[in-house]
């Protein structure tokens, strides 16, 4: 089966604080029909944000599927609290780069 | 049952708004213009400091359209995290606007303060009688975590606003207040559903940001009804779509179904969203969930010291296939040169180009930046050995003799004189926790604005 990129089916890939000790990722995709294929399919998984951030998977609160959005959103614990003395991002707003790499199974 | 309609100019006080849209909207008769001015989001110094992160002059000019409206046509106004963070501090400085606008425009407005500053002698007691915990991932807190903290303050729910409207306000103005509360409050003591009502006030919070395009500086209009709300922005480029207003459910939000507030939770697992028109969105379903035990959400920050930053790049290939080594030998020679002088500091390097943006998170492990960013970032106790360690680090840094260098004139490009940056004060989050075993209202002081007092009571 060959694979397609993630930013081919979304129309938003976002990072963003949660409260000053969570950072959250939302992926809200193009159709219902590609929603409905991700989900059902279990592409998008704690391990898998564990794997793509580096981190242990209990630093995954967790991996909700949004209907009304057509959207994933995870979040995770901040490695360092908004604000902390060695901060790279305030608001949380430039930590989704790695979203940008999932390959969905695809068959055209 | 008739409509209850609410004006959103902006999505915080200060960030400003089209005056065409802000007219539309006055055109359509709203019951009540409402507006967040605040966020943690910022970071931790505003609440620490009692700095306002919106600008005066730009609050003043929101203000004053929103004051002069309410007197024109009659509509209560309400604000909620006054001055971004909600302190005793950010709340003087917006009442000082307010009082300001009220005097040069000569108008007679009925106004109700809130302050949703704690005490930390009452919040030491509550901690005592295990009245405080944290709001995971949060960490337990001491005695010391409450007493080093500058600021704390409860973000309060409905129940301030409605005292100040038995009052009589014209204007409420509230120090940190939960975002769709300033929304919520007016209808829900009307019988208006508070779930819907909540909801409702959690869009219309953040303005237009919910439409298409989106925009935190421009009007939107929420229009609640028994079992239904609308949302209509007021500027004619923008519409609500069903995806726009339900991609704003997630935004910021753990879980974007439950989401947590004083005294109980938003459901909105039932919620729908319909297109009613080309530019608006019917919203049904939402619930809201009594908690069994009413709890406010904490907030403090304390101060860690000061900062001293120098900016510089490199341009030299030799040196940045070593820039890891380069930096951890840098960073040992500073520690070695001041180990006798009982310094005591944090030294950190941004590296852009080079996991400056994402840190410990970053998975590149070898970009191929051919030249890179650096902050020479130092936060120590006081100002003149923040100043000494950045000072030294950034002279080290640039005669620094790595392995194979050419460039023997310096390995640093800095684009000012002076290279280092006095950065001020620096903060840290110190609470984040939830209060239970309180009077929702009575443990915000709520006053006329001629019985407000301005200042630390406790100084």
């Amino acid at each position: 089966m060959s694979k397609i990129n993630i930013t081919e089916l979304t129309t938003v890939i976002r990072s963003k604080n949660a409260g000053p000790y969570e950072l959250t990722f939302d992926l809200i995709f193009k159709t219902e029909e590609i929603f409905n294929y991700v989900v059902e399919n279990k592409f998008i998984t704690e391990e898998l944000i564990a794997k793509l951030y580096g981190i242990d998977v209990e630093k995954v609160i967790s991996v909700v599927p949004y209907s009304p959005s057509k959207a994933i959103k995870a979040t995770i614990v901040r490695p360092i609290a908004a604000g902390d003395v060695g901060e790279t991002d305030v608001y949380g707003a430039q930590q989704h780069g790695p979203l940008l790499n999932i390959e969905i199974p695809w068959e055209r | 049952m008739k409509e209850f309609k609410i004006l959103a100019p902006t999505a915080i006080l200060g960030y400003g708004f089209p005056v065409d849209s802000f007219e539309r909207g006055m055109e359509k008769k709203p019951d009540l213009i409402a507006v967040d001015a605040g966020s943690v989001d910022p970071g931790p110094y505003y609440l620490g400091a009692g700095k306002s992160f919106t600008d005066r002059a730009a609050v003043k000019r929101d203000l004053k359209f929103m004051l002069k409206a309410a007197k024109k046509h009659k509509v209560p106004v309400s604000i909620g995290s006054a001055g971004g963070a909600g302190g005793k501090q950010h709340l003087d400085w917006n009442v000082d606007i307010i009082e300001e606008i009220l005097k040069e425009e000569d108008l007679q407005l009925k106004v109700v303060v809130i302050n949703s500053q704690l005490d930390k002698e009452f919040l030491v007691d509550k901690l005592a009688q295990g009245d405080i915990d944290p709001l995971l991932p949060a960490k337990e807190i001491s005695k010391e975590d409450i007493l080093k903290s500058t600021n704390i303050v409860g973000q309060m729910g409905i129940e301030p606003f409605d005292k100040a409207i038995e009052m009589g306000a014209d204007v409420i103005i509230a120090g940190r207040a939960y975002d769709p509360a300033v929304f919520a409050a007016h209808p829900i003591k009307l019988g208006y559903d508070p779930g819907l009502a909540m909801h409702m006030g959690k869009i219309l919070e953040c303005a237009s940001i919910a439409a298409s395009p989106g925009s935190g500086r421009d009007a939107m209009l929420g229009t609640l009804g028994e079992d239904y709300f609308i949302l209509e922005p007021m500027n004619e480029q923008r519409s609500c779509t069903t995806d726009s207003v339900a991609a704003h459910s997630l935004y910021e939000k753990t879980n974007p179904f439950i989401l947590p507030g004083p005294g109980g939770t938003l459901n909105l697992k039932e919620t729908t969203y319909e297109q009613l028109d080309d530019r608006r969105v019917k919203v049904l379903g939402s619930k809201f969930e009594l908690s069994k035990e009413y709890t406010i959400k904490l907030e403090g920050a304390a101060s860690v010291g000061k900062r001293t930053i120098s900016i510089a790049g490199t341009r030299d290939p030799i040196m940045i296939n070593q820039i890891d080594e380069i930096i951890e030998e840098v960073k040992d020679q500073v520690k070695d040169n001041f180990q006798d002088g009982g310094y005591q500091y944090t030294l950190n390097f941004h590296i852009y180009g080079k996991n400056g943006v994402m840190g410990q998170l970053e998975p590149t492990q070898n970009p191929n930046s051919h030249e890179l960013g650096l902050v020479i970032d130092v936060v120590a106790k006081t100002k003149e050995v923040a100043d000494t360690i950045c000072s030294f680090t950034r002279s080290t840094m640039l005669h620094y003799g790595y392995e194979n260098r050419k460039a023997t004139a310096g390995n640093l490009a800095f684009p000012y004189s002076p290279s280092d940056i006095h950065a001020g004060d620096v903060y840290q989050f110190t609470i984040h926790h939830l209060l239970k075993n309180i009077d929702p209202q009575g443990l915000f002081e709520t006053c006329w604005l001629k019985d407000y007092v301005k200042g630390d009571k406790n100084e």
